[in-house]
């Protein structure tokens, strides 16, 4: 059984074959990051793989099951959560409530239960917020709770985002360029966070420019240019990757 | 049914829809250049038709007329000045809100300037009566100048956008604002000469039909959702297509009185207005692969 | 969080009754009418509060729901048929108890539904056609779903005033008083005034009650997570369309309600009420009450709709209405009666971020 497979993904807008023809494969508990050079198609392929956008060709199956075809929320309760590379977060609302949308698909209250106000939506309310605030003190930024999402600094904006796809309890978690617009200290934080998540079972699958963090904590790496995948091996060999230098240092220079 | 009044009807419809396309080509000059619906663009019809048919009491007919549509234009660019230009990235139920609220108070202040009375210009040339035979068809001379005024209007609009620098500068802002102010065009200039030009159009389309559908305070709601269900028809923005789309709707709205009874002739267009918004938002011209990277 | 929701609902009841005896005690309970009115009004209105505020969509149409509650009520309780009474049809419906002979006021005998049985209907025809409606109209966005929900009402609007079965532009009269209970009747006799101030009040707090409830829950907060950003709400596994359709729904149960109610209580209702320009002042109400507050709604529906009702915009109603739309949101987009003004005087913290569309 794979965990994830992907099989001939493809995905074209008008004549730009964003995403043309990748397979790739991912084992339970590992850490792959996809690399390439700016719209190499990296987000387009995670928005393939998490629904957001609507693939010409290919399949996905998670955990054998296919899942292409499926509407994101959908993709959401199957055990795949997501970040973005722009930061997505709920304007208006606290960091708890962030996270605590975070817990939806594991809650089950519906119009007319939380319309009458039924006394077990209490206790669900209550358990949500209590694995909410343990996910965010594991990510350490609860003493955050209260304040609105949007006013925290960057960096910790990027840690709420991963703590709201972190309560999902995914199986599988796509992050979108984590590192993007944090400093150095931060970075490092930031890689020592994903090894954490990984420890905790969960699978990541993560874009990212940020070379040093992706060589130090990946166990696989995924090269794509131009749409196409040139690469796909662990970080030592796709370094020596012929292809891969040149994509990355030019042609004069391999 | 005979083909006499098989032509009859076809003409009607004719008539109907071109006014449709000219409503539809105010509503997408505005939309090219700001991203927004106008949804005053009624008022400007009815102001136009309205200011007209009072000036003509004073004046000759084409004076009338020549002074009505440039009034409306003055109306359109104030509108434009005192409630839109200052706004800063407003959100686009913002902006509905705003132009609906336009719309409501234009209204108003129509009624309590004219009333509540049905008004029209005479016929341009004859009277409601006269007719000339084309092929056995007999169509009122107004139909004759409705059919010409607009396809002039279309002609020239067409050589304002493709040949004039003022026409290729607000066809730059609409395709990018921002590139079109780095090369020193102004945005918000252009914006007002949106506002001016569907206007000047809307009311120029509002005194041409007058002796046909007359003109009264509240005409501008209907019109304006006409010119909006052929502006979708045709593809929001693009004003060729909703010259073709406005004669469509023309004659599906004539020939409906067929099978419906008047009273439901509206219900009708916006049925086919929500029919479309629902199968093909991006009108029936539209070609599929550029509709799927558009969001409705 | 829970207790001041149960202050304010506590301050309704209480502003409720109060007025109530303070009209008594001034002898000025010839007010209780427009208050009963404004009631079923702010019904709408905290309903679209629900789908503009919390959901953010607009509707240009909710009077269309509101006109089907109440036109379908009127129809069947005034819709005399006596004439078909040996049809199977109506005599299977009159065995099951579901309709009532009574006699009009020239003394005519009448066999026409139960109020009670009228008034489910409307209901679910409602729910029916708000499903029907909502699905595909809810897929839009922005101007294209404006102008779809005003096409809704315009449709509505136009069916009333063509129909002759509507009464056409003199709409339908004689609708009977609909007993809720044995000496509980909602109508606008003399009589039962302060009774139905009471009942309508009676209404409205129950209906503040339910949406304070939901938006508060986990189904309000999902919704706020649509309105922030549909792409984030969609990763975290909420279904967006079907919550955007349940809310649509949900809103024109509260509007066609207040239509079976308002109809019943003026004893007819007529084409005006299906307008264009009704859909468009319950959006300035909600615009003004501050979108995504029930309250705020809640208040400026009353207050708005009393002054109307008591005639003091005069020739000027529309004008005013359209005037107060602009000038809110010109100035003041997020309405006049926000909580947020008095925190944000407290610490006064600027604002970032631009507006989402
Ligand atoms: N919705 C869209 N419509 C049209 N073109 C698109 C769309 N989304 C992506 N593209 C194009 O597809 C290509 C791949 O984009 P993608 O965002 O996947 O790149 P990326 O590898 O994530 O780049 P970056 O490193 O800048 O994030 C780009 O050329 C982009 O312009
Ligand atoms: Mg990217």
């Amino acid at each position: 059984m794979e965990f994830l497979k992907v099989n001939n993904l493809c995905r074209s807008f008008g004549g730009l074959k964003a995403v043309n023809d990748v397979s790739f494969t991912l084992k339970e508990n590992t850490i792959k990051a996809i690399i390439g050079p700016n719209g190499a198609g990296k987000t387009t392929l995670f928005n393939l793989i998490s629904g957001f956008t609507p693939l010409n060709q290919g399949e996905v199956f998670f955990n054998d099951n296919p899942i292409h075809g499926l509407q994101p929320y959908q993709i959401a309760a199957n055990g795949i959560s997501r970040t973005f590379q722009n930061l997505k977060l709920f304007p208006g609302m606290t960091v708890l409530e962030n996270v605590m949308i975070g817990r939806h698909t594991h809650s089950k209250s519906e119009f007319l239960s939380g319309m009458l106000n039924l006394p077990w939506t209490w206790a669900e309310e209550k358990k949500i917020k209590k694995d909410s605030l343990e996910i965010m003190d594991y990510l350490g930024i609860a003493d955050h709770a209260g304040t609105d999402a949007t006013s925290l600094a960057y960096g910790q904006q990027r840690i709420v985002e991963l703590a709201r796809a972190m309560a999902c309890e995914p199986k599988l978690l796509l992050l979108d360029e984590p590192a993007a617009g944090l400093n150095m200290r931060e970075t490092a934080d930031m890689a020592k966070l994903i090894t954490r998540i990984r420890d905790r079972g969960i699978t990541v699958l993560l874009v990212e420019h940020d070379m040093s963090l992706v060589m130090n904590i990946s166990d696989e790496i995924l090269v794509l240019c131009y749409g196409e995948k040139i690469a796909d091996d662990a970080p030592l060999a796709v370094q020596q990757n012929d292809e891969v230098i040149r994509v990355y240092l030019g042609e004069d220079d391999a | 049914m005979n083909i006499e009044l098989f032509s009859q009807y076809l003409v009607a419809g004719l008539t109907y829809g071109i006014i449709y396309s000219i409503v539809a080509i105010g509503f997408n000059i505005i939309y090219n250049t700001t991203g927004i619906i106008n949804f005053a663009q009624g008022e400007f019809v009815m102001i136009g038709g309205m200011t007209a048919v009072t000036l003509y009491n004073f004046m000759p007919m084409p004076l009338a007329i020549a002074a009505a549509v440039i009034i409306t234009m003055i109306i359109g660019a104030l509108i434009e000045i005192v409630f839109i230009r200052w706004l800063v990235s407003p959100s686009v139920l913002r902006m509905i809100i705003i132009t609906i609220g336009i719309s409501i108070i234009t209204r108003e202040i129509a009624l309590h300037v004219w009333d509540e009375k049905v008004r029209a210009l005479p016929y341009f040339t004859g009277t409601a009566v006269t007719s000339i035979s084309i092929g056995g068809v007999h169509i009122s001379p107004q139909v004759i100048w409705v059919v010409g005024i607009c396809t002039l209007v279309v002609l020239v609009l067409n050589f304002f956008f493709s040949y004039t620098l003022l026409g290729k500068q607000m066809r730059a802002c609409s395709s990018n604002r921002n590139a079109a102010r780095l090369c020193g065009i102004s945005a918000k200039n252009m914006v007002t000469l949106s506002f001016v030009l569907s206007a000047g159009i809307g009311a120029l389309a509002g005194c041409i039909v007058s002796p046909i559908t007359y003109v009264q305070y509240d005409s501008g709601t209907g019109l304006a959702i006409k010119g909006f269900t052929v502006a979708v028809l045709g593809g929001l923005g693009n004003s060729m297509a909703a010259v073709a789309a406005g004669i469509i709707l023309g004659v599906l709205e004539s020939f409906s009185i067929w099978i419906m009874p008047t009273a439901f002739k509206d219900a009708i267009s916006i049925s086919i207005l929500l029919l479309i918004l629902f199968v093909r938002p991006g009108g029936i011209f539209g070609n599929k692969e550029a509709l799927s990277l558009k969001e409705f | 969080m829970k207790k001041t929701r149960h202050l304010q609902i506590l301050i309704l009841i209480v502003t409720v009754i109060s007025i109530q005896l303070l009209t008594q005690a001034t002898d000025t309970s010839y007010y209780l009418t427009q208050l009963t009115m404004s009631a079923y009004y702010s019904l709408v209105i905290i309903g679209l509060s629900l789908v503009m505020g919390y959901a953010g969509q607009i509707s240009i149409g909710h009077a269309g729901f509101f006109a089907i509650g109440g036109y379908m009520s009127a129809l069947l309780t005034t819709h005399n048929l006596l004439p078909y009474k040996d049809s199977t049809f109506v005599l299977i419906l009159s065995k099951a108890g579901l309709l009532v002979s009574r006699q009009d006021l020239y003394g005519t005998d009448l066999l026409t539904v139960h109020p009670w049985v009228s008034c489910i209907l409307a209901i679910v025809i409602t729910i029916v056609i708000a499903y029907v409606i909502g699905g595909p109209v809810l897929k839009l966005k922005g101007h294209y779903l404006a102008m779809a929900t005003l096409g809704f009402g315009i449709i509505i609007f136009r069916i009333v005033l063509g129909s002759s079965i509507f009464g056409e532009a003199d709409g339908l009269s004689d609708v009977p008083a609909f007993a809720l209970l044995p000496g509980i009747e909602v109508s606008g006799k003399m009589p039962v005034r302060v009774l139905n101030y009471y009942i309508a009040w009676t209404m409205v707090v129950t209906g503040m009650v339910l949406l304070s409830n939901l938006v508060n829950s986990r189904i309000g907060r999902a919704l706020r997570s649509i309105h922030g950003s549909e792409d984030a709400a969609n990763a975290m596994g909420v279904n967006i369309s079907k919550y955007k359709l349940h809310t649509f729904v949900l809103s024109a149960v509260f509007a066609a309600v207040a239509g079976v109610m308002l109809t019943h209580y003026n004893g007819g209702i007529g084409p005006s009420e299906a307008s264009v320009m009704k859909s468009v002042r319950y959006v300035a109400i909600v615009a003004i009450g501050g979108m995504a507050n029930l309250w705020g709604a809640l208040i400026m529906g009353v207050l708005l709709n009393f002054l109307s009702l008591r005639g003091y915009f005069g020739s000027m109603d529309d004008a005013i209405f359209g005037g107060i739309l602009i000038i809110i949101m010109l100035f003041a987009p997020n309405g006049l009666l926000r909580l947020e003004i008095l925190g944000r005087l407290k610490k006064a913290k600027p604002k970032t971020g631009t507006e989402q569309a």
